[in-house]
């Protein structure tokens, strides 16, 4: 895991929203819309589930565990976005 | 009926995860490796596979039964079923096969996860051959409910009936089939992995092109290349040889792209890079 800044800082849905997509969109080599979903799209497979999983939790430093470990909440940039914000939300101060 | 012990003999990619598999249907798992550094990595392999199980709802169960590592045989001598889940190399196979053999009990059940070798040339080196049946695993076998059991011609209805219990109580479905190289998926998954590389290899088409043509026309789940990534490109050639060996069909010789890159180390998702770059996983 990351050892990311000590000062961390608020991000806004806009900028999780972008950096989720950015990964997605270089990962499949298509325009990810954020209310697509990817796995019944076809364009991931459940193997690239986990590695989605690790990657939010590094890159927005959140650990994800418990009832949100399922795919329903990666289904869409979207959803993942609305996951970080919460998790950061509940972990920060 | 007390709770089957399971040991799973070999600790690398089909290891980790049937010990996964077992463990996370509450049976405890001991597992088995030559290699100390190999154990040491196996057991955070382990907890990856739950996850995955996990996220992809399959691992719906909360308790865990536990999972010990060790590189001593003697340590599991108390084993219900044996899982073995080595290597590729029928020498290898054989070796261990015969020395846990001595050690279990005769009414162990012998599982081998063998990809193409003959589970009666197996039986040959085992003290209760009758006890010894093929399980064909595939990867990951969390994920895909199916597996291949492979009756050989030794096995006894016993243990073919111990086996389909064991399997079923992991949530698993089986499909019997008799033995020979390869059984039913290695003999023409395995020709079909190493064609594809043959035609990689000519330029007739990238591996994208390939396994897109897989997937959008055949509507298999990952082409026949990206599948060769996922195995390890290293026990896809063992698992060529041993069906070229054994079946005398030069079909099987692994072909000279899949030779280089196991030569220069890309074995696929377990090293970062196969046909595909694999960032991320390792
Ligand atoms: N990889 C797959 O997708 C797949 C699928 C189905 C079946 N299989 C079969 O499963 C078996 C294991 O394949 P894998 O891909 O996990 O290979 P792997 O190379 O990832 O792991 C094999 C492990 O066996 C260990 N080993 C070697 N000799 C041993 C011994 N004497 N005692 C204990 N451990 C020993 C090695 O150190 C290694 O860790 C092979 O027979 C293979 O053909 C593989």
């Amino acid at each position: 895991m990351s050892s990311s800044t000590t000062n961390q800082h608020i991000l806004s849905p806009g900028s999780i929203c972008g950096k989720l997509t950015a990964f997605l969109e270089r990962q499949t080599k298509r325009d990810i819309e954020p209310d697509l979903d990817i796995f019944a799209a076809g364009l991931v497979s459940s193997l690239f589930a986990l590695e989605l999983v690790v990657h939010i939790e590094s890159t927005f430093d959140v650990a994800i565990g418990g009832p949100d470990l399922r795919l329903d909440n990666f289904r869409t940039v979207d959803r993942m976005t609305e996951l970080v914000l919460r998790l950061r939300g509940e972990s920060d101060d | 009926m007390k709770q089957r012990h399971v040991t799973v003999l070999g600790a690398g990619v089909m290891g980790t995860s049937i010990a996964a598999l077992a463990v996370g249907h509450g049976l405890p798992v001991t597992l088995v490796d030559v290699d100390r550094a190999v154990l040491e990595r196996a057991r955070d392999e382990v907890t990856r596979h739950l996850r995955l199980a996990r996220l992809m709802g399959v691992q719906t169960g909360t308790d865990v039964a536990e999972l010990r590592t060790t590189v001593e045989l003697a340590d599991v001598a108390d084993a219900d079923v044996v899982v073995e889940a080595v290597t590729e190399l029928a020498d290898v196979k054989a070796k261990v096969l015969a020395e846990i053999s001595a050690l279990i009990g005769p009414e162990a059940l012998v599982l081998t996860n063998t990809s193409a070798i003959p589970v009666d040339e197996l039986a040959g080196a085992v003290a209760h051959p009758e006890r010894t049946v093929g399980a064909h695993f595939m990867n990951p076998p969390y994920l895909i409910k199916t597996v291949e059991v492979i009756r050989g011609p030794r096995s006894s209805a016993a243990a073919l009936a111990v086996a389909r219990d064991f399997l079923a109580s992991m949530g698993r479905e089986v499909v019997v089939v008799g033995d020979g190289p390869g059984f039913v998926i290695n003999r023409v998954l395995q020709r079909m992995i190493n064609e594809a590389a043959r035609i990689a290899d000519e330029g007739l088409a990238t591996p994208e092109e390939i396994d897109l043509l897989f997937t959008g026309c055949l509507g298999h789940r990952t082409g026949p290349l990206a599948t060769a990534d996922l195995i390890g490109l290293d026990n896809v050639v063992d698992s060529l040889r041993v069906l070229r060996d054994r079946t005398g069909d030069q079909g099987y010789e692994p072909s000279a792209l899949l030779l280089a890159k196991v030569a220069d180390g890309d074995f696929g998702r377990k090293t970062g890079r196969g046909f595909y770059e694999h960032r991320g996983t390792k």
